[in-house]
């Protein structure tokens, strides 16, 4: 920023000070900076990044039952059942889980699994929410009445019901598959599927208000007249003039897919089979309470550091990407 | 005021229909009806064929839907399979009254609602209690003194509070006043259950084991809902009507609680009013934590056995409580702020 405005003086004849007004998004990365709270949670969020991303190559340890040195994913599902429920120690820093498994390690690849969750949960209820809410409100009439009721319909259920529910429905209905060399368990794209079906209500009404608004505007009047079609007035005009409530319901989005997963397997219907994840490293977990609380204490807190991180970010981003916010300039 | 009433609850039944049609198609693959009727040995094929038949299991959808709907009783059944319907149906559809009965206690589903329902209220209303007034008293000191050190403590705390997974939280505190207050030698809170069957359903037992369900629902709403006081009082506290009665010479404590809260907790009576059906839902993972025997513990429990009456039931009856609630809250909200007119 400095840099800019530096550059600018110099060019400016000295009789008028002043530097250029600043871009639009120049200003919001400026809010976005100056925000305490969010730069706070966006390092949180670098620091888990790199938790997950790259602590797996110091987490390795010897196999017993194999009689191999293991490291990587591997090491994350090797059981030695002669080393259950070990407290932390030098060997398995974070312990190890019922029937032997590096905790540590399998807290690494759930989180990569976690993430990867709430990333693609957040995507699929921005992509439900957003064509839902402009459809609503681009043709109205009958169509808005559909699916508003149909909104308000799923709005109604409360949502931790209609998870569950959803989970059973489509539990273990698809196969196994493999990405980038690592097998997933079917049940990965069936929660990533349910939370974003799940959760996409508010945003299509964020989307159908600004919509409703925006549709009355000349320039849409214009593109009309010029001929553009429906779905180029919606996808090339209404919809990229809402991205700011877009991008701040993405991101909660993706701390709200973070938990409702957690939820889902901490009830047992969620992530199923070797694949770690947070949530289902806490499955039954809550039975050692007493008796191991490694168990529940670190999937536990590293599900709170990222929701935390990333609310910190969205409400930061709530802030900067708003026009008439004089906060934090 | 009675034509919006009436024209609300119009409104609402094809709602409610479109709920119960989108909620008995999902209810459809949800494991084996016939083996939980079956019990704990596995049914032979014939008994599976007439539990199908006697339980109206070999009907398509649209025929259960109708029969969970609207009844049977004018129908004759085909029990025995020779394709002749012998025996007469006995159900009444939930649009008579009859919620039909559990898969696996066979007792009616209202009923077991019924049971239930007390216990959940007296852990969600008590929890909604505290959150009130926890939410008032921070979120009005906060705005009272915004940018302050409080201030900005609340902030972050209220952050990391919404931000916590309801069992970490949950389970955190156990392992703190339960498991290691005991350890330390302290007056340490019992963990799970809603008494000790030793002592009995005693009021100050139950108050005891309500204390850390309780606290957990309390803190993770406390710290959204005081954030939500806060602005709202800071809102108020910018409007001309406080500036006036300040210029008045009214004491500042004064404007405050008499002219700025009772406007600013307005739109309380909205978050509460849509709260209390939900809260009738229960807290699933709160009362599968703390074995509290309250509807989202039914409700779990009915889930892994594929008891779908009980489940349609539940859904059904939380959803028609968040209808009428929707309707009391603006009806209420009418009543308390003339500004707002009911057309």
């Amino acid at each position: 920023m400095t840099e800019t405005t530096s550059i600018s003086t110099l060019k400016t004849p000295a009789s008028v000070p002043s530097s250029p007004p600043l871009s639009p998004s120049a200003l919001a990365v400026r809010r976005f900076r100056k925000h305490r709270m969010a730069m706070f949670g966006l390092g949180l969020l670098i620091f888990l990044v790199l938790y997950v991303g790259f602590a797996g190559m110091i987490s390795h340890g010897y196999c017993e039952p194999i009689d191999q040195e293991l490291r990587g994913e591997e090491w994350a599902n090797c059981n030695d059942t002669s080393l259950k429920l070990q407290p932390p120690s030098k060997d398995h820093i974070f312990g190890t889980d019922v029937i032997g498994r590096d905790i540590f390690a399998r807290t690494i690849y759930g989180g990569q699994i976690s993430l990867l969750i709430g990333i693609s949960a957040a995507i699929v209820e921005v992509i439900l929410g957003a064509v839902i809410g402009s459809i609503a409100a681009y043709y109205g009439g009958w169509i808005d009445s559909l699916l508003m009721r149909f909104t308000e319909a799923m709005l109604n259920i409360p949502s931790l019901f209609l998870l569950i529910i959803g989970a059973k429905f489509f539990g273990g209905s698809l196969p196994d598959f493999n990405i980038l060399g690592r097998e997933f368990t079917g049940s990965v794209v069936v929660i990533i599927l349910i939370i974003g079906a799940t959760s996409w209500m508010y945003l299509a009404r964020i989307v159908r208000a600004n919509v409703l608004s925006l549709r009355e505007r000349d320039y849409i009047s214009a593109s009309r007249a010029l001929g553009a079609s429906d779905r180029r007035l919606i996808f090339s005009h209404l919809l990229p003039n809402t991205t700011a409530p877009l991008i701040v319901s993405a991101t909660l989005g993706v701390a709200g897919a973070i938990l409702n997963e957690a939820y889902v397997s901490f009830l047992g219907l969620g992530v199923q089979g070797a694949t770690a994840t947070w949530g289902n490293m806490l499955d039954g977990a809550y039975q050692y309470l007493e008796t191991a609380p490694w168990l529940w204490f670190f999937p536990g807190t590293l599900i709170l550091l990222t929701v935390l991180g990333i609310n910190f970010v969205g409400d930061g981003l709530r802030d900067a990407l708003d026009p008439y916010s004089t906060k934090h300039l | 005021m009675t034509n919006y009433i009436l024209r609300r609850l119009a409104q609402a039944i094809p709602q409610l229909f479109i709920i119960s049609v989108i909620l008995f198609v999902l209810m459809q693959s949800f494991g084996d009806p016939i083996a939980t009727l079956g019990g704990r040995i596995p049914p032979r094929p014939e008994d599976r064929e007439r539990l199908r038949r006697q339980w109206g299991l070999d009907q398509p959808v649209y025929m259960q839907y109708f029969t969970w709907l609207a009844g049977n009783d004018w129908q004759k059944i085909d029990m025995d399979g020779d394709g002749v319907g012998e025996t007469p149906g006995k159900r009444l559809g939930i649009l008579r009254g009859d919620w039909g009965s559990s898969l696996v206690t066979r007792q009616p589903v209202m009923k077991m609602i019924w049971d239930r329902l007390p216990n959940t209220m007296i852990l969600m209303l008590t929890a909604e209690f505290v959150i009130v007034i926890f939410s008032i008293l921070i979120g009005l000191y906060s705005a009272l003194r915004p940018y302050s050190w409080f201030d900005n403590l609340v902030t972050s705390l209220s952050f990391v509070g919404f931000s916590m997974p309801v069992f970490w939280l949950a389970l955190m505190l156990m392992y703190i006043f339960a498991v290691n207050f005991r350890r330390w030698g302290l007056p340490y809170l019992p963990t799970v259950g809603m008494f000790d069957p030793s002592v009995g359903k005693q009021p100050f037992e139950v108050l005891r084991h309500m204390v850390l369900p309780v606290a957990t629902l309390a803190i993770i709403s406390t710290a959204g809902y005081s954030r939500f006081v806060r602005s709202s009082v800071l809102e108020v506290l910018g409007q001309d009507y406080v500036r006036t009665a300040r210029a008045k010479g009214l004491r500042s404590m004064y404007v405050v609680f008499r002219h700025a809260l009772p406007n600013a907790a307005l739109p309380f009576i909205t978050i509460i009013g849509l709260d209390i059906p939900i809260l009738m839902g229960g807290a699933v993972v709160t009362e599968r934590i703390f074995a509290w025997p309250g509807m989202g513990r039914l409700f779990i429990d009915h889930t892994n056995r594929a008891d779908f009456p009980v489940l349609m039931g539940i859904l059904m009856f939380i959803s028609i409580a968040v209808v009428i609630f929707q309707i009391i809250t603006d009806v209420v909200y009418s009543f308390v702020d003339p500004r707002i007119r009911l057309n």
